[in-house]
């Protein structure tokens, strides 16, 4: 069993204010170390054997069509073991 | 006139956008999102709602549903779609409209008569309205703030395809106040507002939102 990974983010410019609320409750509760917080999804695709390089085309092909919008979020896709 | 009305899992406005409909004087006819068949209609309303529970992103999974790629073929040659809140959402998702709604910029759930002026008045759903007239319907969501590239955004400002602006305080964060837009062709309207809400004083704020209804029966019998 492999497991490919997306992670998805909001592109820098893009305002979230989900990821400034955290981050301004984080001092609230005594954490101080942060200076900023974005918030993004992490999708797990279990596959069965080693994922092939045609397999992550495609996982990249639905990541640009569906689980990435890129008019506002930018993705990475890895290989985890 | 058939207006076809589409029923996603999660929508809430179907019923208030074929009462609409009726109101202007078509007949308003279910679409399921399920079925490809768009059943002879000669438009369609994406209604408002959380489809899908705007699960991934709000109106994502919506724009990938087997009524949506008849939707996005008949669009592409004209037909007039209007897409309402979430039905902007889904019409961004399926690229049938640029841009993206994302988090209202305060996070809040909006809820309120929200004041708008028309910017294009000559689009299949703005055509009975006058350049710049100012008119108060129902606004409700949480997804709102309209955002795109500077080249879009540009693009959008050049061609004439907003058709509505906030009026007053910007309410979500939207870039440039937008609250709609169409495509090049003026067919397709996103509106993040609901006019169907306002079409009837017994039920909403005001009679503005009938135009929108009332402005497509004028574009198909011209």
């Amino acid at each position: 069993m492999g497991k490919i990974v997306v992670e998805v983010m909001l592109k820098p410019e893009i305002l979230d204010p989900q990821g400034q609320a955290v981050g301004n409750a984080l001092p609230r509760l005594g954490f101080t170390f942060a200076t900023s917080v974005r918030q993004g999804k992490r999708f797990e695709i279990e596959v069965t054997g080693e994922p092939t390089p045609s397999m992550l085309a495609d996982v990249e092909r639905a990541a640009e069509e569906f689980l990435a919008n890129t008019v506002i979020e930018s993705f990475v896709v890895k290989v985890e073991k | 006139m058939r207006v076809g009305v589409v029923t996603f899992p999660g929508t809430l406005d179907d019923r208030d956008a074929a009462r609409a409909v009726e109101y202007a004087g078509a007949e308003p006819v279910s679409l399921w999102h399920g079925s490809d068949d768009l059943k002879h209609v000669d438009a369609v309303i994406l209604p408002g709602g959380f489809s899908y529970g705007d699960y991934l992103r709000c109106g994502a999974i919506s724009a990938k549903a087997p009524i949506m790629k008849s939707i996005i073929i008949a669009a592409e040659h004209g037909f007039p779609v209007l897409g309402i809140c979430n039905g902007f959402q889904v019409l961004a998702e399926a690229h049938l409209l640029p841009g993206a709604l994302t988090r209202n910029a305060d996070m809040h759930f909006l809820c309120t008569d929200q004041r708008l002026r028309i910017e294009n008045n000559e689009t299949a759903w703005t055509n009975g309205f006058t350049g710049g007239q100012e008119i108060v319907i129902p606004m409700k969501n949480a997804e709102g703030n309209f955002n795109c590239d500077d080249a879009t955004l540009d693009l959008l400002e050049s061609e004439g395809r907003i058709i509505a602006r906030y009026v007053g305080a910007n309410p979500n964060g939207s870039r440039a106040a937008i609250a709609g837009i169409t495509n090049k062709r003026g067919n397709v309207v996103g509106l993040m507002p609901h006019p169907e809400h306002a079409i009837d004083l017994l039920t909403g704020p005001s009679k503005d939102g009938l135009t929108f209804f009332t402005s497509l029966l004028n574009s198909m019998v011209k």
